[in-house]
């Protein structure tokens, strides 16, 4: 609809500027003969169109496809970092073993003694879509290896994504800002961060749930149909199974719904929209065992169920109006019905809240709403480093030019204010202010910037070029045709009106060309060399400019699940937890899950002790071998040592025994001779320097120099009493000790 | 230890009641042992004579029971003639040939002699047995820092069942540095070989133990478990995977694992682990690939030349004794350097052990996956093996290709032999996938185009079902009317085009006739309009955009008749021979009308297409 207003205004605009277009029915006299038959086979504009737009939106899902494949061709085809390695071994478990034993699975390999219930705390979806996947392959008869489907899972969601994109900028704007978000969002360093080939994460399939769960609101705003809105539900069901990102929709939506009514754009589309989304998708939601009552009972999911209520309310006012025909009686019953209705409210809420029927905010969404809370209460939370606050530079290093687009692209939404624009602005907003405070949230935000940016771009470009196509074809008639000078003359004045038009809109283009260029190049920069690393495997240059594969970790991991009993329990930082449980097929005391701060606590302060009490920890936990990863030879900065302090913190939390100010000296960090006496025989500290004083690692050192802290170390004496050297890598990234059993008292 | 002395008090005892077999004589009798690596390997060259009546067709060889247990390989050659006149070698073939009242710790093979032995005749026969797990790390367990050392139980007189007249022995050892021997009379230790005999006049079985303790460093490469998978496609590749899980079967490591010392003295600090293993491949092998459960193990290396191609593997880490590690290589080799034809049949022929040096298998699996389609297949080893066949599913398959599986245990790198499995395959076959793939990407595309030309409505008499029909209806018509009015604006080319010929060439002639023709056609087409233009006037749906067409029309003929009226101005003019200025002027304030009206009907026109 707004398409053919704009469109016909378009029309009437050109109308008033005399022979605009003649160029095209009427060439110059030796192509007249041509002419005729080239449009004869000429496709229609309309065709043209279509053509030129299915080819483009092709390219761009084949584009969003292969460069996200920088990983595979650098390295392999593997799984890379920490979670995607669960999700891959819970992947294995669910094509092995088939849905329901997947769904009941208690794993006793993690978190030993407790062990996990793992179906019950997982979003599913991630995986049932890579077995689903599989499942269709194979039914294909095509015999490929889960783990292929799962490298490739990001990739191919992110070129769905893409296809969504568009028809989400078709929505908003038209088909040229959707191209144009297609093809902006392909190559988003933002996204490719998360969805490069073997970034088997949640975040990879819940991009392209949370967009499409977003486009088919609006679609069902815009259009009012149940359809839509029902269609919007499932959309997010699938987010709901895919992500705890979930959340920002379940929060994003009825706050727009708010906008809406309070910007007075309620109408029957919106009712039907919104109340359908909510009532099937919360049901919907429920059905994911993490999920659960949580729905309807937690903190964070009271403003949807608040603003359901609301929204009755309204259409109750409404209703009462239409039948009411008076003004007077009707304000009155407006104060009476808010008045009552926000009481009622405050209420249940409080009772509700009072009872513990409602459960409050949990600390992560605490933390996102104020930056500096995790790091005053869940300490475990802010050693995530993607937890942290974002810098400035990895906004403009993930975003590029959309950064300065997006303020672009805000203006050109309020100048053309609709339904659907005041979404894409309320979720450009929000998600920029959650991409503020957490490195991780740039992910949610890329998509409202992408799509922004490209109705910057669209509009602009559109302008631009419907400025020089009118100049243009003023030139060309005034050649053209012979018999025209007067009208020429008429030109020539109109010319004077705007003058330097066609050559300022000529520069602006080739500017925004180059711009986009840059983007391009920025991209494809970044996947090549910032996001494609599996950080599994270490690759650096050598002097001669070769390249060097540091491949310690699976060589620590296979040597684990080769060379180790079975039942052997491995006792290392939460870090590594999923990929021993993955790679080394080992029992661990804690990983990536993190659901038990007292039991990482635990870790973190057997880490942090002196070796006969943390011999004690370890006995009690039946541990059999210590894991620490260890970069003084190499000067990999994020090991163990660096990592230590977060140990402590998290271990002081839960056992005050632990003092940070134990391990500083002076306020200050550090290793050497000058370092802190329990720093110096805590169990990290001998672990990772075990036997490093009698290594030379530089020419011109001190045996002993750890070159990630590019300092001599303070305790080259290191002695074990109750461990023993089980395994240290080829570049001593890994060390492995083994716990010995108690001597014999007789 | 204690199981193996009691097998030789038995042997012991065996010795007195041993029937006196036949008449032969072992005039000669002569063994080396080979110990420098992992499998031993026994040669005994014996001279056999008959000095009884009665002619022999077979010797019978002897071998305790704990050797026999871990005999992998068994082969025996005669050889007629001596030293210049030797004549040809036979392979003479061999089995297990147990007399009942043998006691059970010593076990009889039977060598079946090519023609009988009559009295006075002697022969030559050459014996290669193999062992394997007959060395014993002694101590069991060592550190990292510690020599291996290996003991090697013998004895030093053949159990021969016949008389031995002269027999030796001499064992190879790896270096010449050596812990301990037994020491019997003519026992000779030089030059890292130990020489026992040359002893006279043995009586049958006799029996005389000797103990070597020696030092070795090889590597003692053990795979527990070998699958090898061979897959031949006709299109041009035979890809040969192989699932190895391989053990250090040496003396187990014990006590700490010091990488420092490992990195800085990787001789003495861990001479007893071996760091990588070399398989030679076929000359050819391509994509070759190194790697296990959890993904590419980047230390390998490949060296190639017209002959072999030698692939270095390193495992993730350095093996030690007792540690285990897993991995796969894989590599495809041109298909005609392996599948030859005969008499209708195609036969694969490929090695069957592993390429690996040195490596001892001890369950070897042997998958030969043939083309999804082939029939009487057939398996030809050259010695006793398990077989089985099963089914193997991969890319396109209905039925699955047939798979023959081989079993053998104990293989050891005699036992790399090429065998040959048979069987029949027509070329048609070959095309299946290629015609499946084809007819499903077909039928992909007919499913579209029948979801996009098929009506696929639920309830067809609902109002928006009736509106879609009725706008489509609208769609058409102004499709119709829009080729008019674009065909009318081809004729106004042509008209223009024709007043453009006439001021060139001056022929007021032919210009007419375009016009005659222009006005015919121009006639023709708004008959054609007009019904067209009175469908939309009545059509609700069109309520909307019809003041645009109905627009469009009008001014088309206003541009129409402005274009005629033109070209009469100008063809009168030139008729009356009015000059080229004097035309022009006249002209003048149409054309610019025209102009106009052409900007404006291009417009409406780019309106109407955009419907």
């Amino acid at each position: 609809m707004v398409g053919k207003v704009d469109a016909a205004k378009g029309g009437a605009k050109s109308l008033q500027s005399p022979a605009s277009n003649q160029a095209t029915s009427k060439p110059d006299l030796s192509s007249m003969s041509t002419a005729f038959s080239f449009k004869n086979l000429k496709l229609k504009t309309k065709q043209q169109e279509l053509l030129i737009r299915v080819s483009i939106l092709g390219l761009v899902y084949i584009l969003a496809f292969i460069t996200r494949l920088f990983s595979v061709l650098r390295y392999e085809s593997m799984i890379h970092e920490f979670d995607p390695y669960f999700n891959y071994r819970t992947t294995l478990y669910l094509t092995e073993k088939g849905f329901y034993e997947f769904w009941n699975w208690f794993d006793s390999e993690s978190w030993y003694p407790l062990g996990r219930i793992i179906g019950g705390t997982l979003y599913p979806g991630l995986m049932v879509t890579a077995a689903i996947i599989y499942w269709t392959l194979k039914f294909l008869r095509f015999a490929v290896h889960i783990r292929e489907v799962c490298v490739l899972t990001a990739p191919f969601f992110a070129s769905n994504t893409t296809i969504v994109a568009y028809f989400f900028g078709k929505e908003l704007w038209d088909s040229g800002a959707g191209l144009v978000a297609a093809a902006l969002i392909a190559i988003c360093p933002g996204y490719i961060s998360r969805s490069v080939a073997g970034s088997y994460d949640n975040e990879g399939v819940a991009i392209f749930a949370l967009l499409l769960t977003f486009y088919l609101f609006v679609k069902a705003v815009n259009t009012g149909s149940l359809a839509w809105s029902l269609a919007s539900a499932f959309g997010y069901f699938y987010m709901v199974s895919a992500w705890g990102g979930y959340v920002f929709i379940i929060n994003l939506i009825p706050l727009y719904v708010l906008v809406l009514l309070i910007t007075g754009r309620y109408s029957m589309r919106l009712y039907v929209a919104y109340n359908c989304m909510y009532i099937v998708g919360m049901l919907l939601a429920m059905q994911i065992r993490f999920v659960g009552f949580q729905h309807v009972q937690s903190g964070e999911h009271m403003a949807a169920m608040g603003v359901f209520f609301l929204i009755q309310v309204f259409y109750f006012l409404v209703y009462v109006k239409h039948m009411l025909n008076d003004k007077k009686l009707f304000q009155a019953l407006l104060r009476i019905g808010v008045t009552s209705a926000v009481g009622v409210a405050a209420i249940a809420l409080g009772v509700g809240t009072a009872s513990g029927y409602i459960s409050p905010w949990t600390g992560r969404f605490y933390s996102l709403l104020d930056p500096t809370y995790a790091k005053d209460h869940i300490p475990i939370i802010a050693s995530v480093s993607e937890h942290q606050p974002t810098a400035w530079s990895s906004f403009m290093f993930d975003f590029h030019i959309l950064l300065f687009l997006f303020p672009a692209g805000l203006y050109f939404c309020f100048k053309r204010l609709s339904d659907a624009t005041i979404f894409i602005v309320m979720y450009g907003l929000t998600s920029m202010y959650f991409a503020g405070v957490m490195v991780r949230l740039i992910l949610v935000a890329t998509p409202a910037v992408c799509l922004i940016s490209a109705i910057a771009v669209s509009a602009t470009i559109k302008n631009l070029t419907q400025a020089i196509r009118g100049k243009n074809t003023q030139t060309m008639s005034s050649k053209g045709t012979n018999s025209s000078k007067g009208l020429s003359k008429q030109q020539a004045s109109l010319d004077q009106t705007i003058p330097y038009l066609k050559n300022g809109a000529t520069a602006l283009l080739l500017g925004a060309f180059y711009l986009l260029s840059r983007y391009a190049i920025h991209c494809t920069w970044v996947t090549s060399e910032a996001y494609s690393s599996p950080s599994i495997v270490l690759a650096a240059r050598g002097a001669h400019g070769q390249r060097i594969i540091f491949d310690d970790y699976r060589e620590a991991y296979f040597w684990l699940r080769q060379n180790t009993p079975s039942d052997a329990k491995i006792m290392s930082w939460w870090d590594y937890g999923y990929q021993i449980t993955a790679m080394g097929n080992r029992t661990v005391i804690v990983d990536n899950n993190t659901w038990n701060n007292t039991h990482i606590a635990t870790v973190g302060r057997a880490m942090s002790s002196y070796e006969d009490e943390a011999y004690e920890i370890m006995r009690s936990l039946d541990v059999d071998y210590v894991l620490v990863v260890f970069g003084g030879v190499t000067g990999y900065s994020s090991d163990d040592i660096n990592k230590f302090l977060w140990m402590v913190r998290i271990g002081g939390g839960v056992f005050p025994v632990i003092k940070e100010p134990d391990y500083l000296v002076n306020g200050e960090y550090r290793v050497d001779k000058g370092a802190a006496p329990k720093m110096l025989n805590c169990l990290m500290y001998k672990l990772c320097y075990y036997r490093f004083g009698e290594l030379t690692t530089e020419y011109g050192k001190p045996p002993g120099y750890d070159r990630a802290r590019g300092v001599e170390i303070g305790n080259k004496d290191v002695k074990l009493e109750y461990l023993e050297e089980a395994f240290t890598t080829s570049n001593w990234i890994v060390r492995i000790y083994k716990v010995k059993p108690p001597s014999n008292r007789w | 230890m204690g199981r193996f002395r009691f097998d030789l008090l038995l042997l012991l005892l065996a010795v007195h009641w041993g029937p006196a077999l036949s008449d032969l004589v072992i005039s000669k009798l002569d063994r080396r042992i080979d110990l420098t690596s992992q499998i031993v390997r026994m040669t005994i060259s014996l001279k056999v004579e008959n000095k009884g009546p009665d002619p022999v067709s077979k010797v019978s060889l002897t071998f305790p029971e704990h050797q026999a247990n871990n005999l992998a390989l068994l082969v025996a050659v005669s050889t007629e003639g001596k030293g210049k006149t030797r004549g040809p070698t036979t392979n003479l073939p061999i089995k297990i040939n147990q007399p009942d009242d043998s006691p059970p710790s010593l076990i009889w093979y039977a060598a079946i002699l090519p023609k009988e032995l009559v009295k006075g005749e002697s022969l030559t026969i050459d014996v290669l047995a193999v062992f394997t797990h007959t060395l014993r790390a002694f101590p069991e367990k060592i550190t990292q820092s510690e020599p291996q050392l290996f003991l090697f139980q013998e004895s030093a007189h053949f159990p021969s069942p016949y008389k031995v007249k002269s027999q030796s022995m001499t064992v190879k050892i790896p270096s010449e540095n050596i812990e301990s021997y037994t020491k019997l009379e003519n026992t000779k230790f030089s030059n890292s070989e130990i020489k026992y005999g040359p002893y006279e006049n043995l009586p049958p079985f006799s029996y005389s133990p000797v103990i070597i303790h020696f030092p070795s460093n090889k590597p003692f490469a053990v795979a527990q478990e070998l699958i090898r998978e061979i897959e031949i496609s006709h299109w041009g590749n035979v890809q040969v995977t192989e699932h190895y899980t391989v053990i250090h079967g040496g003396a187990k490591s014990t006590g700490e694992f010091s990488r420092l010392d490992f990195q800085t003295r990787p001789h003495v600090r861990g001479a007893s682990a071996f760091r990588n293993l070399l398989a030679m491949l076929p000359p050819r092998a391509h994509s070759i690939y190194y790697r296990d459960a959890i993904g590419n193990i980047s230390t390998s290396n490949i060296y190639g030349d017209s002959s072999k191609t030698l692939l270095e593997i390193e495992p993730r880490y350095p093996m030690f004794g007792g540690w285990k590690t897993s991995f796969t290589i894989g590599y495809g080799l041109p298909l005609q350097d392996f599948l030859f034809q005969s008499e209708g049949t195609r036969f694969l022929n490929i090695t069957f052990g592993s390429p690996m040096n040195d490596i001892l298998v001890e369950n070897l699996t042997v998958k030969v996956v043939l083309p999804e389609g082939s029939k009487d297949i057939s398996v030809s080893v050259p010695f006793p093996v398990k077989q089985s066949q099963e089914t193997k599913f991969s890319h396109l398959d209905i039925a699955g290709r047939p798979t023959i599986v081989v079993e053998k245990i104990n293989v050891v790198p005699e036992h790399n032999q090429y065998f040959q499995v048979h069987y029949k395959f027509s070329n048609i076959s070959l095309l299946t996938e290629p015609l499946m793939l084809i007819f499903g990407f077909f039928s992909l595309f007919v499913a579209c185009i029948i979801y996009m030309h098929a009506d696929f409505t639920i309830s067809k008499s609902s109002a928006s079902y009736l509106a879609k029909l009725q706008w489509d209806e609208v769609l058409g018509t102004i499709q119709l009317l829009q080729d008019i009015i674009n065909r009318c604006l081809l004729v106004h080319d042509k008209l223009e085009a024709s007043l453009r010929d006439l001021s060139r060439t001056g022929d007021v002639q032919a210009c007419k006739a375009v016009r005659k023709a222009a006005d015919n056609l121009l006639k023709d087409l708004s008959k054609e309009s007009k019904p067209l233009l009175s469908l939309l006037q009545s059509s609700p749906q069109a309520a909307h955009i019809f003041p645009k067409v109905e627009e469009l029309v009008v001014k088309e003929r206003d541009l129409q008749e402005k274009i005629m009226l033109k070209h009469t101005m100008v063809v009168d003019s030139y008729e009356k021979k009015s000059g080229g200025r004097d035309i022009e002027n006249r002209v003048a304030s149409i054309q610019q009308k025209i102009t106009v009206l052409k900007q404006e009907v291009d417009d409406l026109v780019e309106f109407v297409e955009d419907i």
